[in-house]
């Protein structure tokens, strides 16, 4: 019974879930909260679904893990620094952000899509260098676009993007603090968790559409997709655009709450978390669910909130980095290798 | 003629990478204002110093293992080496030497765990070593900032951060720097030539060359060219490319220590990571493909990369105003490259499989029509 629970989890979950479980076990031991630990957790956790949510149609249509996620990430950047730019504060705002990197995140992701097309079976070591060459391309453009506003502007410069800008002004936790609540230390950022659950529901529903139905039938079996009548590129642009798009939204959510616009190298490394904690909930390089999603992004924001306080606490030194960097890498490793013995 | 098209089309193909770069590079010379006597000389310690690391990398694609990002986890074995040679304070010459011998079992080591992963991950060998390659620098990292000077005893305290465990940021190699290059002096005219190092690329390349006519050498192009032919031809696959990327990794490991006696400091947590990328960089603007590359591609794409990297920064300064635009653009350019060459090589290789699936339809086609 045990033996067969690990079979079907994989160790490394297995792993990563009992740490997880010791790390909230230890926390009242060496002083941390329970309460604000869990809440840290539930607002990462809104933070970054919806960035883990952006990878499920690309895996579902075969085209593996979206590295390239900072392609999307960076649509949604120039949908908050544009919607800055036209000064438009509060939920407004933050509505014109979305609806300007959506267009421009359909328009790359279109491009991303044919280029990926050209490129079956390697997509995925290509959509890494497309995201680090596309981030490294947007740090000229953040220096030379003629964006003016003051407040995210070099000062002594007058031109040129600030590496961090903050949205303090303009719609700082527009989303966390929508039906908030706060229960002693213990903060619910309702509004995130909402929105999450509204993108989560777009995203079933779509699954559930035609369309939907014929992208999974590519990702399983191409050649039967084909001789159905089911245009296999077509079904694999539709899933990389969709996953643009969530891309872009789901940065916008994460900067609304975490409160600054971070340009220049600051999506660089952005894919790497979002597909570790998809594989950590049990998602594989072809096959991925919302639930999956959920569990994972949970879990590994977990860690990544409980680590630095509790390990921080016991062994008196920070190693929260390193852990992340083992258990996110080791989680896609495992990933990457179990998909060829399946194959075997 | 249309197979005359065809060749001209493909040589283009092959070749389109350095020609890029060769017209990118002839705008940015002028541009960029150099002397030619500076830019020879700058061109001569570059290639010296990073020739050896990307010549590392031609194993395993000889191997048909693509790129061997995991080239990384022999840089850091090197690192590993030269870290303990700087605390037992050994210069010189002598000092190099040992961190090749206590680099060597390091990075057999990860050579071997790297080939075993790989072999679970046919036909994803890039993107698996790509991410093993960070998995471990979690692991190196965890060695040398929490259990050096604690589990792993470091006298010198000048590499100790002041905490009292874990290795500095930065490390001078003041005892090994530039003990090679300046080991056979040679001067011409006002540029030196750091001969030794030459000597020892030299060395290389005939170890390479020779390689290729051994009983491994052609076992391996064998298993590069298709691996269940060579499988029934009685080759050990999986043995095989786990040797290739062993020798990959050690010789990766020497590569880096060469590296770093002309860079004469140790940055412990990111000197590993640039000489991945900047070694593939270089070795796809050479015209190297992910299956195919030779010493020629090395040399080739080490001079153009560099020159590049020289002239780039006073070329953005003296076109945009801004030093920063050249960086980002040299950058952006290391990345598009490495992008471009992978999406080249598959986009013709899906071709060729679209080609020969259409000549097997062709004459039933025909047929219909008559």
């Amino acid at each position: 019974m045990l033996k067969k629970f690990i079979a079907t989890a994989g160790w490394p979950r297995v792993i990563i879930g009992l740490f997880l479980f010791a790390l909230f076990v230890a926390a009242p031991f060496v002083g941390v909260r329970i309460s604000t630990s869990l809440s840290d957790t539930l607002v990462r956790f809104g933070m970054n679904g919806v960035m883990v949510l952006a990878l499920i149609p690309m895996v579902q249509a075969g085209c593996g893990l979206n590295f390239g996620l900072p392609l999307g990430i960076i649509a949604g950047l120039l949908g908050a620094t544009t919607s800055i730019e036209l000064g438009v504060r509060g939920a407004l705002g933050f509505a014109v952000a979305v609806g300007l990197s959506v267009p421009i995140a359909a328009v790359l992701g279109y491009g991303y899509g044919q280029l990926l097309n050209r490129v079956k079976g390697d997509e995925m070591m290509i959509a890494t260098y497309v995201g680090f060459s596309s981030v490294a391309f947007m740090c000229m453009a953040w220096l030379l676009l003629p964006y003016k506003n003051p407040t995210m502007v070099w000062g002594y410069q007058g031109s040129g993007l600030r590496t961090t800008i903050s949205v303090n002004e303009y719609w700082f936790h527009i989303l966390s603090d929508f039906f908030s609540f706060k229960i002693g230390t213990f903060y619910f950022p309702t509004g995130m968790f909402l929105f999450f659950g509204f993108m989560s529901l777009l995203m079933w529903l779509f699954m559930k559409t035609k369309t939907g139905t014929a992208m999974t039938a590519v990702g399983s079996n191409p050649e039967f997709a084909r001789a159905s009548g089911v245009n296999v590129d077509r079904m694999r642009i539709v899933s990389v655009v969709l996953s643009t798009i969530f891309g872009a939204i789901g940065i916008l959510v994460y900067q609304q709450s975490f409160g600054f616009i971070q340009l220049y190298m600051g999506p660089f490394y952005m894919a790497l978390p979002a597909v570790a904690a998809i594989l950590l909930g049990g998602a594989s390089v072809n096959r991925a669910t919302i639930f999956n999603v959920a569990v994972g992004t949970f879990l590994f924001q977990g860690i990544l909130t409980m680590t630095p306080s509790v390990i921080n606490s016991v062994l008196k030194t920070d190693m929260s980095e390193v852990i992340r960097i083992i258990v996110s890498n080791g989680m896609i490793l495992y990933a990457l290798t179990r998909k060829a013995q399946v194959k075997r | 003629m249309s197979r005359l098209n065809r060749g001209i089309g493909s040589l283009l193909m092959d070749y389109a990478v350095p020609l890029i770069f060769i017209v990118i590079s002839a705008a940015a010379i002028p541009l960029s204002g150099f002397s030619a006597a500076y830019l020879v000389q700058e061109l001569l310690i570059r290639v010296g110093r990073n020739s050896f690391l990307i010549l590392s990398l031609l194993i395993p694609i000889m191997a048909g293992m693509g790129l061997n990002f995991g080239m990384v986890l022999g840089a850091m074995a090197g690192q590993i080496g030269l870290i303990f040679v700087s605390d037992w304070s050994i210069v010189g010459i002598p000092g190099i030497v040992l961190a090749m011998i206590v680099g060597t079992p390091f990075a057999v080591v990860l050579g071997v765990l790297c080939g075993e992963v790989l072999n679970r991950a046919r036909g994803q060998e890039m993107v698996t070593s790509y991410i093993l390659g960070f998995f471990i620098n979690g692991v190196y990292q965890l060695l040398v900032l929490y259990f050096m000077g604690w589990l792993i005893p470091i006298s010198n305290p000048a590499l100790v951060l002041s905490r009292g465990y874990g290795i500095r940021n930065a490390i001078s190699l003041t005892g090994i720097r530039m003990v090679l290059d300046r080991l056979v002096p040679l001067k011409i005219g006002t540029i030196s030539v750091p001969v030794a190092t030459y000597l020892v690329i030299a060395a290389f390349c005939f170890f390479i060359v020779w390689f290729r006519r051994t009983k491994l050498g052609q076992d391996m192009r064998a298993i590069g060219q298709d691996m269940p032919v060579a499988d029934s031809a009685g080759i050990p696959v999986n043995r095989t490319r786990v040797i290739a990327i062993v020798i990959s990794t050690v010789l990766a490991c020497y590569g880096q220590i060469i590296f770093l006696q002309n860079m004469g400091t140790l940055n412990t947590y990111n000197s590993h990571d640039q000489a991945g990328m900047f070694s593939i960089a270089a070795l796809l603007i050479g015209g190297a493909s992910v299956s195919r590359a030779g010493i020629g591609n090395v040399f080739l794409g080490v001079t153009l990369f560099h020159l590049m990297f020289i002239v780039a920064p006073m070329a953005g300064k003296n076109l945009m105003g801004q030093a920063q635009i050249g960086e980002y653009f040299r950058v952006f350019v290391s990345y598009g490259i490495i992008a471009i060459a992978l999406v080249l090589h598959a986009w013709k290789r899906f071709r060729d499989r679209m080609e020969a699936r259409r000549s097997l339809r062709g004459p039933a086609e025909r047929r219909e029509g008559a």
